[in-house]
């Protein structure tokens, strides 16, 4: 049973001054927009950091500045702060937050307070993990897997305060995701309005709800793990400690394990993966869908797949450890697993593929970034396909393939839909649209410039070029051609990182100057689009909440009037209602 | 419509790239061939894919492009479709897996006459050893491990006093043997990874891991750390030179073992001198800088005092007592052409300093060298 949140008889409170709107504020959508105006000013700094790592890796040497340590300092900050503090922040707690009131009917989230106090802890995560870059020994530079006995041991830099800071930081970050994740998911399975079935949820909903429960399930083992390196760090206890001779000196740890510490990791780290990477799926399905005029292709199997996705996505994590030194039986399940997992994202692939197959295409900005995520998903699913692979990994394991892979699907797939989702729904947010040809220019300097980067990258790992490298000079096996191959990838990261700032500039230039939007400019069939102003009141609807009556891709439906129809018009004589569970559930409305 | 010329140049430009790039496998060294054979599989497999996925997208872009009057088609499902294409991709799934499998089946079980030998990962150097003429490792245990006893050898275990031990950075390997390889570490995680032969393995303190392998190919090849272990991890250098069996014999003949190791304790320094070799290790300086001449992430110390060395800035100097100083409180100051800036400072005594200087004095080049074995 689905119920209202506020009937109409219950007043709302509306916030009043400055502070409550804009800053304390309980509102999802205003706490959508602290998530990622913090996300993208973090994830700057990560950018920063990859620009100063390319700079030692294509003209090594020359800049004095950068020495071993400061460039592993470089290499695990940026990584942190990307996987964590940007990817998993702006489509949990900024897509998320945004979306899933407006798609579900529901006038706010279900735990407004516990929403707001989310953001802030996010925040403090924020500042304490920054506040690395101050500490004496300065931040910790272990790798953003953090392993064990390395990163608390001298010989690593920011084995001090570094590593405290650090664990910290994540401690707070899980808090914040766990007050927000319990919004999400409660407020999906309980505030839906009238008429709105879990079937008929977009797949943004779908993709975020999921990513929320595997975030909710995967989080805790970071806590853990962390708590527990923290005690070996601080109180000298040996959770993953062995007998360790260090720099000619026996450390008092003794029993230990280390890889105990990457199973608790990457029980957390490979769902971490999906958390990123199921928004993204279910964002880029409603994108092709409208600017496509079509349904997503085979959407009940596209919501199994999702939750298959996310199931399997719990049993696969022991493939970052092929070469751990763990009992090689593993490898025969984990490779299979993986393998395994590979069927139901191809079907999401596949579907893509068929919702264009036969579309009304238009080429807008949001749809020129599905489209790339599309390309750039294939490529980094496919080469994971390698990685899986048991024996395969053997040699690729720890090198420049892997390097690419991730970053293909992590790093470029996913961010193309965060643009394409910002392009997508600023005139919704804003009530202003974006520059048109300044998102082209965006668009085709970021899809280039990143597959320039990156499909050359894949081959540096066939080579064997081990990665976490400060300098490759003096083996005999990495030709000179390596060396030169490295400088045109400065040069392209650089390129694609300037094209970031004509992105920047247009929100900030759109939200003032935009033409005006309307409130649906794209004539989208989901209920975000359908709110009486644009931008949102505080508790969306008015008045009187929405009714739903279709799912939500009943677009270019025979015979109807227009070629949208959206999910609270009411089924009528001209207008067909198409989604299949009205037709085989009449009446019902749960 | 650029998209969908993008789409096309990406799918043409890739394959050219594949076949004209200078970058793919290193030769391989060794009998797994299997791996690379699976490899392609994958390759082609996953190749055909992404060639089929892109020029789909970009026929389906241009061929579907809005144009006034024409409507999208209304196909929520089509399960014959979606059935096909999940049994196809299953197929497809399982064409590269059963490969993988079966190799990977050979890769963790060692054949019966394959020879053992340990490697033993530190920060920032690779030591090794040889089971000796009883075939057997000796038993070792990580609190053993001291200046006179690098490996943690047990005295009292009878099979480890034959065991050879190399602490060059190089390892010697027979031709056309297969050896199986044990890895441990004596305090990170680090990884012994020889792209010719494609196998790795993480070296983990507190456990023993390993691989095999049978080199194929005579000749000298790199090694590289390949899992992060600190400042020094890509400087972690070594080599496997593979040989004949009779020069490999010859070679191993030429190594220390644990027994002669152990004999050769002590002897002719001076207190002060002692002092400072007991410091040399206490303090790590023997995790970088040889005393017998053998290659590092640092200059040898062999013959050091009283050289003339040419730093960084292209200056030289002839290095004396101030210079050793210096190098210990503050390293990175003047640090030796072609060496990397990692190593961290050092807060010594007077004291301390005078006694690492009065050591490095005593390794005189050419003179009855301190063997490496002391480490």
């Amino acid at each position: 049973m689905t119920h209202a949140i506020h009937t109409e008889a219950e007043p709302l409170h509306e916030p009043r001054s400055f502070w409550t709107k804009y800053v304390w504020s309980q509102d999802h959508k205003v706490i959508a927009i602290q998530y990622t105006v913090t996300a993208f000013a973090v994830g700057l700094v990560a950018l920063v950091l990859s620009w100063l790592m390319r700079l030692q890796l294509g003209f090594p040497g020359v800049f004095s500045f950068i020495d071993p340590g400061t460039y592993y300092q470089m290499v695990t900050m940026h990584g942190m702060i990307m996987v964590i503090y940007l990817l998993t922040a702006i489509f949990l707690g900024g897509f998320g937050n945004y979306l899933i009131p407006l798609m579900v009917g529901a006038r706010d989230m279900v735990f407004p307070f516990v929403n707001m106090l989310s953001y802030w802890a996010y925040l403090l995560s924020v500042l304490v993990l920054m506040a690395s870059f101050f500490v004496p020994g300065g931040p910790t530079g272990a790798g953003w897997t953090l392993y064990p006995p390395q990163a608390i041991l001298e010989g690593t830099p920011g084995s001090g305060w570094g590593i405290i800071l650090m664990l910290v930081s994540l401690v707070l970050f899980i808090v914040a995701a766990t007050m927000g994740g319990l919004n999400y998911v409660t407020t999906v399975l309980q505030a839906r309005t009238r008429g709105m079935t879990l079937m008929r949820m977009p797949l943004s909903v779908w993709g975020i709800f999921m990513a929320t429960i595997l975030a909710l399930l995967a989080f805790p083992a970071l806590f853990v793990g962390g708590i527990m390196m923290l005690f070996d760090r601080v109180a000298g206890s040996s959770f993953f400690m062995p007998a360790i001779v260090s720099m000619g000196k026996h450390l008092n740890y003794e029993g230990g394990s280390p890889v105990l510490f990457q199973h608790i990791f990457w029980f957390f780290g490979h769902p971490e993966v999906y958390i990123v990477a199921l928004p993204a799926f279910g964002i880029v399905s409603d994108l092709i869908a409208t600017h496509a005029r079509k349904n997503i292709f085979g959407y009940r199997i596209m919501v199994w797949a999702i939750v298959i996705i996310g199931v399997l996505s719990f049993v696969v994590w022991a493939h970052h450890m092929y070469v751990s030194g763990m009992n090689p039986y593993f490898g025969f399940f984990f490779a299979t697993t993986t393998l395994i997992i590979a069927v139901p994202t191809a079907i999401k692939v596949y579907n893509w593929m068929l919702t264009l197959w036969r579309g009304d295409i238009h080429l807008t900005v949001p749809m020129l970034f599905a489209i790339a995520f599309v390309s750039t998903f294939a490529i980094g699913g496919l080469t994971g396909l390698f990685l899986g692979n048991v024996v395969i990994d053997v040699p690729l394991s720890d090198t420049y393939f892997v390097v690419a892979h991730f970053h293909m699907v992590m790093g470029v797939s996913p961010i193309l839909v965060v643009f394409g989702g910002i392009y997508h729904w600023f005139p919704k947010i804003t009530g202003r649209m974006m520059d048109d040809r300044l998102g082209k220019i965006h668009f085709w300097v970021t899809f280039l410039g990143t597959y320039a980067i990156y499909f050359p990258m894949h081959y540096l790992g066939f080579l064997g070029m081990p990665r976490r490298y400060y300098a490759y000079d003096g083996y005999d096996f990495i030709p000179s051609s390596a060396h030169d191959l490295n400088t045109f990838i400065s040069l392209t990261a650089w390129a694609v990182g300037l094209a970031q700032l004509a992105f920047l500039y247009n929100m900030a230039r759109s939200a003032i100057k935009g033409a005006h939007a309307g409130s649906n400019p794209w004539r989208a069939t989901t209920l975000e689009w359908q709110t009486p102003e644009t931008p949102p009141r505080h508790g969306n609807w008015g008045p009187v909440l929405p009714v739903v009556y279709r799912w939500a891709y009943d677009y270019s439906v025979p015979g109807a009037d227009q070629d949208f129809l959206p999910q609270n018009r009411p089924p009528d004589d001209a207008g067909a209602v198409g989604d299949l569970t009205v037709q085989r559930v009449e009446g019902s409305v749960s | 419509m650029a998209i969908a010329i993008v789409l096309v140049l990406i799918v043409v430009g890739s394959i050219l790239f594949h076949f004209l790039s200078p970058w793919w496998f290193t030769p391989l060294a060794s009998n797994w061939d299997q791996m690379d054979n699976t490899l392609i599989i994958t390759f082609v497999v996953t190749g055909v894919v992404f060639i089929g996925i892109n020029l789909f997208i970009a026929y389906a872009v241009f061929r579907f492009r809005h144009r006034e009057g024409r409507q999208a088609a209304y196909e929520p499902e089509n399960k014959k479709l979606e059935w096909w294409l999940i049994g196809l991709t299953s197929v497809g799934i399982a064409v590269m897996l059963a490969p993988g499998l079966i190799v990977y089946a050979e890769f963790v079980h060692a054949p019966k006459d394959a020879s053992v030998i340990e490697v033993v990962g530190q920060q920032w150097k690779w030591s090794f050893r040889f089971p000796g003429k009883d075939g057997v490792l000796g038993s070792v245990n990580p609190r053993l491990i001291s200046f006179d006893n690098p490996f943690g050898l047990n005295p009292d275990d009878p099979n480890g006093q034959d065991d050879v031990l190399v602490q060059s950075g190089e390892l010697h390997l027979p031709l056309d043997k297969p050896v199986r390889v044990l890895l441990r570490s004596k305090d990170v995680l680090h990884d012994f990874y020889v792209p010719h032969f494609r196998v790795k393995m993480d070296a983990v303190p507190g456990v023993l891991s390993g691989f095999w392998f049978t080199p194929t190919k005579p000749g000298r090849f790199d090694v590289a750390c390949a899992e992060f272990c600190g400042l020094g991890h890509h400087t972690m250098r070594s080599a496997v030179i593979v040989e004949e069996n009779r020069a490999f014999q010859q070679w191993l003949n030429a190594q220390t073992t644990f027994a002669r190791s152990s004999e050769q304790q002590g002897g002719t320094l001076s207190a002060l001198a002692q002092k400072g070799r007991e410091l040399a290790q206490a303090r790590g300086c023997r995790g970088c800088h040889s005393v017998d001449g053998s290659p590092g992430a640092g200059p040898t110390w062999k013959g050091l005092f009283g050289k003339t060395e040419t730093l960084a800035d292209s200056s030289t100097i002839v290095v004396d007592e101030d210079y050793l100083k210096t190098s210990i409180l503050q390293p990175n100051a003047a640090i030796v052409e072609g060496y990397p800036a990692i190593m961290p400072p050092y807060d010594l005594s007077g004291e301390e300093l005078d006694a690492l200087i009065e050591y490095t004095k005593t390794l005189q080049a050419g003179a009855g060298s301190e063997a490496e074995s002391s480490e």
